[in-house]
């Protein structure tokens, strides 16, 4: 039920970000100051901390934990453990969100 | 041990009765059964039908988790009757018919619905190739076999479809046992009609209906993962999607 819930901010999250694409990718660069300015409001950061950190992480947890129900792995007659399959998910995790900063120019 | 030294509790056992031609909706009815204490809800059923109410109607037969007769509400909780055991309930235990399916009588439910899809779906091996000689196997090693041998262990009891949220919402949902089974054939090595299936079953009313809640998985008396399956037809179908739209007129 929290995972269903949850989502729903999640949705709200992925819209919110296409917002901001929109306004990065506009002609006029006023219009990427004005939305930054708007999102640095208090209510806003609220937002942001509980959409990001808690439901997007949760859900990302929530799905790495049922991903080998989804996608089992089977090596001729041996399975690979649950546990790997998951393991593999937070290092892929891990790499895109190295790659993804990097592009980004953090580093 | 003998029977006389096995302890009895009586238990408060509160049925659903339901006589479709004299009762307008189900009621509830209350027996005082004295329970031994290795009995399952069904040996209580059983003393109940001998003892105290023949008219009571309910299904049974092998009283040890292979026909799949027995599934009823017990607390509210789906099972199989003669899985739950007396010495594991309080003093004072319901018993119901299975939820999300119109009642027949008591506790007989009708599975109608359920049947009907699992013709749909074709749960059986479907080859598209010639047959082979008389004289000749369809070879399977061991690896092939444990890809979908857990899925044969279905024993169609219904349990799963009591305890899915997604059916109970939408009765056009084909559901957990259903779909777990077009899965198993699905991964067969000996058949040939996965495409066919996916076609079937990918679409609203089959896999993109459920959410996963995994009601079905926990319940299941026999241990199959009908959720893991339909989520397993979930990537099978968008991976069929995608290729039918690169390469129209392909079967995968």
């Amino acid at each position: 039920m929290l995972r269903e819930l949850t989502c729903l901010l999640v949705a709200f999250y992925c819209v919110l970000t296409m917002i901001a694409l929109a306004a990065a990718m506009d002609a006029d660069p006023q219009r990427w100051s004005e939305f930054i300015l708007g999102q640095q409001k208090p209510a806003w950061l609220v937002f942001h901390v509980f959409a990001l950190v808690f439901f997007t992480v949760y859900q990302t947890i929530a799905w790495f934990r049922l991903a080998p129900k989804a996608m089992p792995l089977q090596l001729g007659d041996k399975v690979v453990a649950p546990g790997t399959i998951v393991a593999a998910h937070y290092v892929a995790w891990g790499v895109v969100s190295l790659v993804t900063l990097w592009i980004a120019g953090v580093f | 041990m003998s029977q006389a030294e096995l302890r009895t509790r009586t238990l408060e056992i509160e049925v659903m009765r339901y006589d479709p031609e004299q009762d307008k909706e189900p009621h509830f009815r209350t027996y005082s059964v004295p329970c031994q204490e290795d009995w399952a809800i069904l040996d209580a059923l059983n003393y109940i039908k001998e003892n105290l109410d023949s008219t009571l109607s309910y299904r049974w037969s092998c009283h040890m988790m292979v026909c799949g007769s027995c599934g009823m509400m017990i607390n509210g909780e789906p099972s199989l009757t003669c899985k739950v055991f007396v010495r594991d309930l309080p003093d004072n235990v319901r018993v119901e018919p299975l939820a999300n399916f119109p009642i027949e009588r008591d506790l007989v439910v009708v599975l109608d619905d359920v049947m009907g899809k699992l013709q749909n779906a074709q749960t059986y091996i479907i080859r598209q190739d010639p047959p082979p000689a008389d004289d000749v196997e369809y070879k399977q090693s061991p690896a092939e076999l444990m890809k979908f041998k857990q899925y044969t262990m279905c024993i169609n009891c219904m349990v799963c479809y009591a305890a899915c949220p997604q059916y109970n919402l939408d009765p056009e949902f084909t559901g957990p046992a259903v779909m777990a089974l077009a899965h198993r054939y699905n991964l067969d090595s000996r058949d040939q009609g996965r495409s066919e299936r996916l076609d079937i079953l990918g679409d609203h009313d089959g896999v993109w209906n459920c959410s996963f809640v995994g009601a079905c998985s926990e319940v299941c008396p026999k241990h199959v993962d009908p959720a893991a399956a339909i989520q397993q037809m979930k990537i099978e179908a968008s991976g069929q999607w995608v290729l039918q739209k690169l390469l129209p007129g392909r079967k995968s």
